[in-house]
């Protein structure tokens, strides 16, 4: 097991130095450059400074190297000192932003708990209700309320956040007035009355965001249930004398719910980037909103690296997933 | 006394198919209801012959089109520039369903294509298999958005700003989601690759070119049909999201996720704006996938004849 963790390691280095160089240039060979954006009046001189004051007259591969540097190296060494109060970096070069000419990390560090107290929270909302429905749907297989689950999920990854966000928005805030329609950012939780607010405040985006998960770790659980239900140990277990319940909570759950935890660690990137969405119906001004306001502006340093923090995140889970199935199901061997 | 054995009628595999598919009665009310969407995008224009970007010239008149509700004349009302609503709702329908198609198709020939080379020949399959998981690792969305905010304005002085809009993004969601029909197609492929009538048709001669074409390729129809139309499905909900961010169609070429961002801004006033294109996307999307669902059914040998 440690060799296979070892060795995926490894593979996702190249995986990941790969992506990044994809990203790379397709952000920097796009024709619309942020260097197209600089007024005509401005005279040659000029504008071969601002170029050059942005780094942008560097040949290309410099120029990712660079960024490689800065992303691996220099960053952590900035984080590092943050939370130490040493001084690795001593100053260098951090990627900055082209639009706000701070830090990209001090952006994303701003942005980033908005982003994780919704996301988070949606995601385990969604878990903690797609399991009962997907164990009880499997239970009682072709039953209505199997029926209502399978319509419930196939809604569910249908129709869109943008559309759902926008009708809960519609229903609950424009006309019953029960919520807030912008989340504020600026909200501190410091008593009940602000935690109240918070809550209300959250209440539509993680639901959005929760009934979309929901629907596809229900649809796992369920056929992952059903393949086991028709096993040969409980069949057993049921000989045994063992109570229903005990059977199907115990018994059969922990083994069906092997293969979901890797779908729950493999859907949270995703989750991610569908949070772009509900953060724009919701104007929270999370990670993915800095992303399509960097996009509009062509703030390349800004959209590379959020584009690749994305990707860290899947190559990462899919390694943590893949680990996981090894470590759960003892059938599973590696070597 | 003379036995009377009923002799069935000799029917083709698709018979079968059908019949199983018939079964299933999700799929079969989401064929319903996706063919009335159809005709209603098809159809709907020669009998609605309302012009969906014809905005009146002169200003007084427009004003007084502006913003108004459900009548004779426009059945779901006027838009905010006078422009007619339910002509809209055609227009955009046939563009949103025109992505869907062309989207999956660009996919689905480049997963196949993937999916049979990397399966047939061992020597390249790791190679496109790391190209595959490669891709599936890209952080697909924020690269989509980047894709169509960097390159449409370029693409849109080559080719024209509907030309150009519409290629561009068919193309970037075709090639972003290629990913899952290759995988599938491999694993068929490489089941298929051992079995005896492939041996025989390579006994006899025929070279690889041939035996992709005529012997594998028909035997992997049915897991490309089901990818098929369930890509159809994703593609219209990732162009409908690309055009909820800003990132989609021109307002004078709209689709339904188009005019569904156009009206956000007066959602508190005109709620139907809203609306009604979100679900008509919906609708679509749901009968798309139930009807992948059913054909996945149908195409399973082991499910049908049950």
């Amino acid at each position: 097991m440690l060799t296979f963790t070892i060795r995926r390691l490894l593979t996702a280095i190249p995986t990941l130095l790969l992506i990044s160089l994809v990203i790379f240039l397709l952000v920097d060979f796009a024709p619309g450059s942020p260097m197209s954006d600089i007024p005509l009046t401005v005279p040659p001189e000029i504008r071969r400074k601002m170029i050059e004051a942005m780094g942008a007259d560097q040949p290309v591969m410099v120029r990712y190297v660079l960024w490689l540097k800065q992303f691996f190296i220099v960053e952590p060494q900035y984080m590092f000192d943050a939370m130490f109060g040493t001084n690795f970096a001593d100053g260098a070069q951090r990627i900055i932003s082209w639009q706000s000419k701070v830090p990209v990390f001090q952006i994303i560090g701003q942005r980033l708990p908005q982003t994780l107290t919704v996301v988070g929270t949606a995601y385990a909302i969604g878990v903690l209700i797609a399991l009962p429905i997907g164990i009880y749907s499997a239970y009682r297989q072709y039953s209505w309320f199997d029926q209502a689950g399978t319509f419930f999920a196939m809604a569910g990854f249908s129709v869109p956040t943008f559309f759902t966000g926008n009708l809960l928005i519609l229903i609950f805030s424009v006309k019953l007035g029960w919520f807030p329609t912008i989340f504020d950012t600026n909200l501190q939780v410091t008593d009940w009355a602000s935690f109240y607010k918070m809550v209300m405040q959250m209440a539509l985006p993680v639901t959005v965001l929760a009934l979309f998960n929901a629907a596809e770790i229900s649809r796992y659980t369920r056929s992952s249930m059903l393949e086991n239900l028709g096993q040969d140990y409980v069949r057993t277990a049921r000989a045994k004398g063992l109570t229903e319940r005990v059977v199907v909570l115990k018994h059969v759950l922990r083994n069906s719910l092997i293969p979901v935890v890797t779908v729950i660690a493999l859907g949270l990137p995703t989750v991610f980037g569908g949070a772009i969405v509900t953060e724009q119906i919701f104007k929270i001004n999370g990670i993915g909103a800095a992303l399509i306001g960097a996009i509009h502006v062509s703030d390349l340093p800004t959209v590379q690296t959020i584009t690749f923090i994305f990707a860290v995140l899947i190559v990462g889970f899919n390694l943590i997933a893949d680990i996981l199935y090894g470590m759960l199901d003892p059938r599973i061997r590696y070597d | 006394m003379t036995d009377t054995i009923k002799i069935q009628k000799p029917h083709s595999q698709w018979h079968d198919v059908w019949a199983q598919f018939r079964q299933h009665k999700g799929a079969m009310a989401a064929l319903v209801l996706l063919l009335t969407l159809v005709v209603f995008v098809v159809i709907g224009p020669l009998v609605w012959r309302i012009d969906p970007n014809f905005i009146e010239p002169n200003t007084v008149k427009m004003f007084k089109m502006r913003n108004l509700p459900p009548s004779l004349a426009d059945p779901m009302g006027t838009d905010q520039l006078g422009r007619d609503m339910l002509a809209r709702m055609m227009f955009g329908g046939r563009i949103s369903l025109a992505v869907g198609l062309v989207a999956m198709l660009v996919a689905v020939c480049i997963g196949t294509t993937i999916g049979v080379l990397a399966g047939f020949f061992s020597r390249i399959d790791g190679l496109l298999m790391r190209l595959t998981d490669l891709f599936l690792a890209l952080p697909l969305l924020p690269l989509l958005l980047v894709m169509v905010m960097l390159f449409s304005e370029s693409v849109a002085t080559v080719l024209g700003p509907r030309l150009g809009t519409f290629l561009l993004i068919v193309l970037a969601i075709g090639v972003t989601s290629w990913m899952q029909a290759a995988r599938v197609v491999r694993g068929e492929v490489l089941a298929l690759k051992e079995r005896e009538f492939v041996l025989a048709a390579r006994s006899i001669g025929a070279p690889n070119r041939r035996i992709i074409l005529r012997h594998i390729l028909p035997n992997v129809l049915s897991p490309v049909l089901v990818a098929a139309t369930l890509g159809i499905a994703a593609a219209i909900i990732t162009e409908s999201v690309l055009s909820f961010l800003g990132l989609g169609f021109p307002p004078d070429f709209p689709t339904w996720g188009r005019l569904l961002y156009d009206g956000i801004d007066a959602i508190r006033t005109y709620p139907e704006r809203v609306v009604w294109p979100g679900l008509a996307i919906s609708l679509t999307v749901l009968s798309v996938n139930y009807i992948g669902d059913g054909l996945r059914d149908a195409l399973d040998p082991r499910v049908r004849g049950r």
